[in-house]
């Protein structure tokens, strides 16, 4: 806790490195995985072969992963951003396909009936319908990114895994408290506040 | 009130349906001619193909021969999308967008069409007014906040919104109770009058087909076996089929139940 206390600048540099990391790979996360869910959850053909990759990947242990991609994109940021991004696919690929599979077909009768063309039904009736289940799938991805990328600091990406890191190799267990504090917190504000939003879209 | 835009006349040519990998057809060869503002009930036993004709004429099925017009222009002359703007079209399952507000449901049609927000909130008002949904009370609720009746009166104002001059039904009053059923057929008659819409509505129900019908067009396996007004239909069924279907011993009975409706579709 005196860690804590006495290097308030540390913490906050580290957590907002863990913070850039996590959203910022998230944000990329869901840009590849909306187009993936629609293909999953309209596609039988397809759904398998895409929900198999992604589940192989996903099952790849986080460190594994990190250093098979240090291989290919060497050490740093870059390389965590896609390891971080990989990990995401398959939870959230999952959720949005989901979500959309969940929509009542009696209302895309309803909004084919209607006049909507195929986009105009995507983006006014089902995404709307299915955005709980979305929101659900970024909480659950959010939460385990956090966790995930504090393994990141292993190959130089920063964040509060350096303090873990850090702690370890000074034999220091205060800094291995603050890191651990610091990414517990933001772990359970993230959730918090999504399962706020997951309500409050489910209305 | 809205206007009295008229309605629209159908002409179906050698209309058939066959589904993929299905032997027999669903539609075979039907040949149907519907005047314009008339109130025409496709009557039949469930898949006896009634809404699968039905959903043919806004091509949510295509058909596999034949042709259908309306007012002389073929369906397939429109894309399917522009087609279906203009035709207005009620579901059994009500099918009212849950995550939007009544008013927003009811204006769906406008907004695709590209209307301004004046002309559409206008025109919300007076279709919730049409279908008596007090606009003040309703506008602003979600869909299920509302009982089921008045989620179909909903449900009739958004197919109506954008004027068009034929309504499709397809069994709209069926997941409603009794009595809460016969004051929308009253009402969708009333609409009827007013606006003199050409409406195909269909059902299993003969009952709910004689009290609401200009035409009934009885359907059996995928072909017409009758297309009358609805006192023939009663006093004179075509074959077997009709005649168990309105149902011989009760006959006399609906004939003296609905007597005040048949004077006004055999004058």
């Amino acid at each position: 806790m005196t860690y804590l206390i006495h290097h308030p600048g540390i913490i906050v540099a580290r957590l907002g490195e863990h913070m850039v990391l996590t959203f910022g790979s998230l944000a990329i996360a869901l840009i590849i995985a909306l187009p993936l869910g629609v293909l999953v959850a309209r596609s039988r053909l397809l759904s398998g072969p895409v929900l198999g990759v992604l589940g192989v990947i996903y099952t790849i242990p986080s460190l594994a992963l990190l250093a098979f991609l240090v291989r290919v994109f060497g050490l740093g940021t870059l390389t965590a951003i896609v390891a971080l991004v990989a990990y995401a696919q398959m939870i959230l690929v999952r959720n949005i396909a989901a979500g959309l599979r969940g929509v009542d077909p009696a209302q895309l009768e309803a909004a084919n009936g209607l006049g909507y063309t195929r986009l105009q039904r995507l983006m006014r009736i089902e995404f709307p319908q299915a955005l709980p289940v979305i929101i659900g799938g970024i909480r659950i991805a959010t939460v385990s990114l956090i966790a995930v990328a504090t393994v990141a600091a292993f190959i130089h990406a920063g964040g509060l895994g350096d303090l873990l890191f850090d702690g370890i190799h000074q034999d220091d267990p205060q800094k291995i408290v603050a890191g651990s504090i610091a990414a517990a917190a933001l772990a359970i504000v993230a959730d918090t506040l999504l399962r706020r939003a997951e309500l409050l879209v489910r209305r | 009130m809205p206007s009295h835009n008229g309605g629209a006349a159908l002409a179906l040519r050698g209309v058939g349906v066959t589904y993929p990998g299905a032997a027999i057809p669903a539609v075979h060869d039907v040949d149907l001619d519907i005047a314009p503002g008339e109130f025409t009930v496709f009557l039949g036993p469930s898949g006896c193909g009634k809404s699968t004709l039905m959903r043919t004429i806004n091509r949510l099925i295509e058909p596999t021969s034949g042709s259908i017009t309306i007012d002389g222009t073929d369906v397939r002359a429109l894309d399917a999308v522009t087609l279906r703007r203009g035709i207005g079209y009620v579901i059994q399952a009500v099918g009212l967008f849950p995550h939007l507000t009544i008013a927003a449901n009811v204006g769906v049609v406008p907004e695709l069409l590209g209307w301004d927000r004046a002309k559409i909130d206008a025109r919300v008002d007076e279709l919730l007014a049409l279908v008596r949904l007090d606009p003040a009370r309703y506008r602003a609720r979600l869909p299920r906040e509302l009982s089921g009746g008045e989620q179909q009166r909903a449900g009739v104002a958004r197919a109506l919104a954008a004027e068009p001059r034929l309504l499709l039904m397809d069994e709209p009053f069926g997941a409603v109770d009794a009595i809460v059923r016969a004051s929308l057929q009253d009402e969708i008659r009333a609409i009827h009058q007013q606006l003199g819409t050409t409406i195909v509505f269909v059902t299993h129900d003969v009952d709910e087909a004689l009290r609401i019908a200009d035409r009934i067009v009885v359907m059996n396996a995928g072909t017409i076996v009758q297309n009358d007004v609805p006192m023939n239909i009663l006093e004179h069924p075509a074959d077997a089929v009709v005649r168990s279907l309105v149902g011989i011993d009760e006959a006399s009975r609906r004939y003296a139940e609905v007597r005040p409706l048949l004077d006004r579709t055999s004058a």
